[in-house]
């Protein structure tokens, strides 16, 4: 996500921060560039005047062009507005009541009743006992839907049968949820365009009837100029807390979260990154303006690691590293870590410089690169696992065999193994490699 | 259940306060048309989604057809003029379906509307006279496969379908076999929505793609990518990689009663040569009209 328009930008910062002076004339050139990647990055036209407007105010009234490291500056001051735009701090869901009451509301499409099954999982990994309640009655089979991602996931999910108006379905669930003792009700409502005067009036008497604690507009990231106007609308007849931005795993630069946020004033609770009912995580606008910049975004990696790690595991094998007994072993251990994490070019992406990887990361791993060396791993013997040195080139052939690969692939594996052993002696003695090329070769790069 | 309905509008759509075409009569309703009216223009293109670099193009081509000193009433007019142009030049508004047996593969991203465009797609080639099938080959979202026989149950027309999770390429092996079977016209096959940027599931509907060829040759014959109007400039990136991998032949605009843009059919039209051949205009069956450039345009810009 965002990284055609943190490309683009980046290439504009990078011009910039080599240079020792700039002039007036170079910073028109800069701006005109920046306006140009928020345009294709869907940035609603009025926002990116004033943004372009205001960095250029920043630079200019800081005193830039005749400060020290200008370029140093005028990046600093787009990285500034850029926070400033998404919003400083982190919106937290208020879930006080027993039970509170979650509306997930949005245009059709943009991803409501997968969201609502993601944030049951999110929920409960946070402590709380969610209720799935399905009041989507117009889509054909979106009840069944929900029913079905609630089995997956293994959260309740309330429905009443067909005919039953949207409004009695969100009363009983809280009764049932109530009953059941859970403390947060997450309530699917059926799409709906925002000019669509019947059906948001329907919506508008339901919110005012079951008084949500936080009404959640779902916007499909991939929207163009009319996202602001969907949630102004939206937010004009509803009482709006936050917003999701969906399908944020695609190549979609994502202008209209920035859009939105500037425009309405309302922050973004959470992000959908992926198809996988785990795919949702809470927005940090600092961070992601960080990202847009490819300054990387460590605190989130951390956090993912955090929650997937296995921390014993995580610390065994550090050490093994530190004492250079890192085994092939270790390596497949690591690599499993690594796949559950998600996506290797997301975590990429995060890291400070290695945005540009990602990509390339990514593609090597879609192609099964990492499946393929799972299986040459597996293919080995226990002793030909600690022992690489022992695979010669019979051995090599018969684990070709059995991994379906060929010993060409299985050299370069050793290779690569060893290589990567280097690199984490170096690290483990505190002497960082210069450049992230070891990784790139390891991922078949 | 019934939705609360709105004041039909039959297949037009309604012209929108705040839209493009406001924009442009404050615009060009002076007699003479300033360099800074240009870059208004400019910017109300973008605003519709028209994208930076096509919007450039149009206006050069634009201030060529009206020349130097014209009107805002002629300037107008030739943008109306080479838009209208761009649109027709790759055949947009123009779908045969052909003689039988027709396969016609649905593809898109997650929740532009491929279920819904298909439902509506069948009713009409039904209210045609042709015999349709559809094919559930969208084993992977819950429900779907639900969500489409209900639509068959309601079109009156057979799903053939297998269980979720169950491979999409034979689930479209099946519903050729059973269309050819039943002399069936028109076979449309529903997929899974994807995100263009997914290697694995772009790779898979080139599979699907490739069991129907090796079925029946020259088919599918329309490969049709089905586009949510209020996408950005994503929409570029959309149909360039569902092309590559798919084949399209055509795009269909879904929702366009729900934005006052629309712009990115246009982008798509100009710079990758894509026709749009329907636009979903509502939620009803019947409100999926053939695009017409000119009303389009009269749209865009009334």
């Amino acid at each position: 996500m965002f990284e055609s328009l943190s490309a683009r930008l980046q290439g504009v910062v990078d011009r910039l921060r080599g240079k020792a002076k700039i002039t007036e004339a170079d910073l028109d050139v800069a701006l005109r560039e920046i306006r140009l990647a928020l345009l294709e990055a869907d940035v609603n036209f009025r926002v990116v005047k004033d943004f372009v407007a205001r960095v250029r105010e920043r630079a200019l009234g800081a005193d830039v062009l005749t400060g020290v490291n200008p370029g140093q500056q005028v990046v600093k001051a787009v990285h500034d507005e850029l926070v400033e735009i998404l919003g400083g701090e982190r919106h937290l869901l208020r879930l006080d009541g027993t039970p509170s009451l979650v509306m997930l509301v949005g245009l059709q499409g943009s991803g409501k009743t997968t969201t609502a099954a993601k944030l049951a999982v999110r929920l409960r990994r946070d402590g709380h006992r969610p209720l799935l309640v399905a009041a989507d009655v117009y889509r054909p089979a979106a009840v069944d839907q929900l029913v079905s991602l609630g089995d997956q996931v293994g959260v309740e999910v309330h429905t009443r049968p067909a005919g039953t108006p949207a409004l009695e379905i969100a009363r009983s669930g809280m009764e049932q949820a109530k009953q059941r003792g859970l403390d947060v009700v997450l309530l699917d409502t059926a799409g709906r365009l925002h000019v669509d005067e019947p059906m948001m009036d329907e919506l508008v008497r339901l919110a005012g009837a079951v008084t949500p604690a936080e009404t959640l507009l779902v916007v499909d990231a991939m929207t163009g100029q009319d996202a602001v106007k969907v949630a102004e609308a939206f937010h004009h007849r509803l009482p709006l807390t936050a917003l999701i931005l969906t399908k944020m795993d695609g190549d979609a630069r994502g202008g209209a979260a920035l859009s939105i946020r500037s425009v309405t004033g309302l922050p973004i609770a959470f992000i959908g990154t992926g198809e996988r009912t785990d795919g949702l995580e809470p927005f940090h606008p600092d961070r992601l303006a960080q990202r847009i910049l490819g300054m990387g975004d460590i605190l989130s990696l951390v956090e993912r690691a955090q929650e997937t790690v296995d921390q014993a595991e995580a610390e065994r094998v550090a050490q093994r590293l530190m004492d250079s007994r890192f085994t092939l072993d270790d390596f497949r251990s690591q690599l499993a870590q690594v796949k559950k994490m998600g996506p290797i070019g997301q975590l990429l992406g995060m890291i400070p410089g290695a945005g540009q990887l990602a990509g390339a990361a990514q593609q090597a791993v879609d192609d099964g690169q990492l499946k393929r060396i799972e299986a040459i791993i597996d293919s080995m013997t226990a002793g030909e696992r600690r022992h690489p040195e022992l695979i010669k080139a019979s051995r090599r052939r018969r684990i070709a065999a059995g991994s379906g690969t060929t010993p060409a692939d299985v050299n370069r594996l050793l290779k690569q193994f060893s290589e990567m052993q280097r690199l984490m002696r170096q690290l483990g003695s505190g002497r960082l490699p210069r450049s992230a090329g070891g990784l790139r070769s390891i991922l078949g790069g | 259940m019934q939705r609360p309905r709105r004041e039909p509008t039959g297949l037009g759509l309604r012209p929108r306060p705040g839209g493009l075409g406001s924009r442009l009569r404050a615009l060009l309703g002076l007699a003479s048309v300033s360099a800074a009216t240009w870059d208004e223009l400019e910017e109300a293109l973008v605003a519709a989604d028209v994208g930076a670099e096509t919007t450039a193009s149009l206006l050069a081509a634009t201030q060529e057809r009206a020349g130097a000193s014209a009107s805002g009433e002629t300037v107008r007019g030739a943008l109306a003029d080479e838009i209208r142009a761009r649109l027709e030049r790759v055949g947009s508004g123009t779908f045969e379906i052909g003689p039988a047996p027709a396969v016609m593969l649905v593809v898109g991203v997650n929740g532009s509307g491929k279920t819904t465009t298909i439902a509506k797609l069948a009713a009409r080639f039904v209210r045609d006279g042709r015999s349709v099938v559809l094919a559930a080959a969208d084993t992977f979202r819950a429900a779907a496969i639900e969500q489409l026989r209900l639509w068959g149950e309601q079109v009156g027309v057979p799903v053939i379908a297998q269980r979720p999770g169950a491979d999409p390429g034979a689930v479209a092996f099946d519903a050729l076999a059973a269309a050819e079977s039943r002399g069936i016209d028109v076979v449309i096959v529903d997929t899974a929505g994807r995100l263009q940027n997914k290697v694995q599931l772009m790779a898979e509907l080139a599979k699907i793609r490739r069991v129907i060829e090796r079925r029946l040759p020259d088919q599918p014959r329309h490969v049709l990518l089905v586009l949510d109007a209020t996408t950005g400039q994503n929409g570029l990136s959309q149909a360039e990689a569902f092309s590559r991998e798919a084949g399209v032949t055509g795009i269909v605009l879904t929702k366009l009663d729900g934005t006052s843009k629309g712009g990115i059919a246009v982008a798509i039209a100009d710079r990758l040569g894509l026709p749009i051949v329907f636009a979903g205009v509502g939620e009803e069956l019947d409100s999926l009209a053939p695009f017409d450039p000119q009303a389009y345009v009269e749209w865009l810009l009334s």
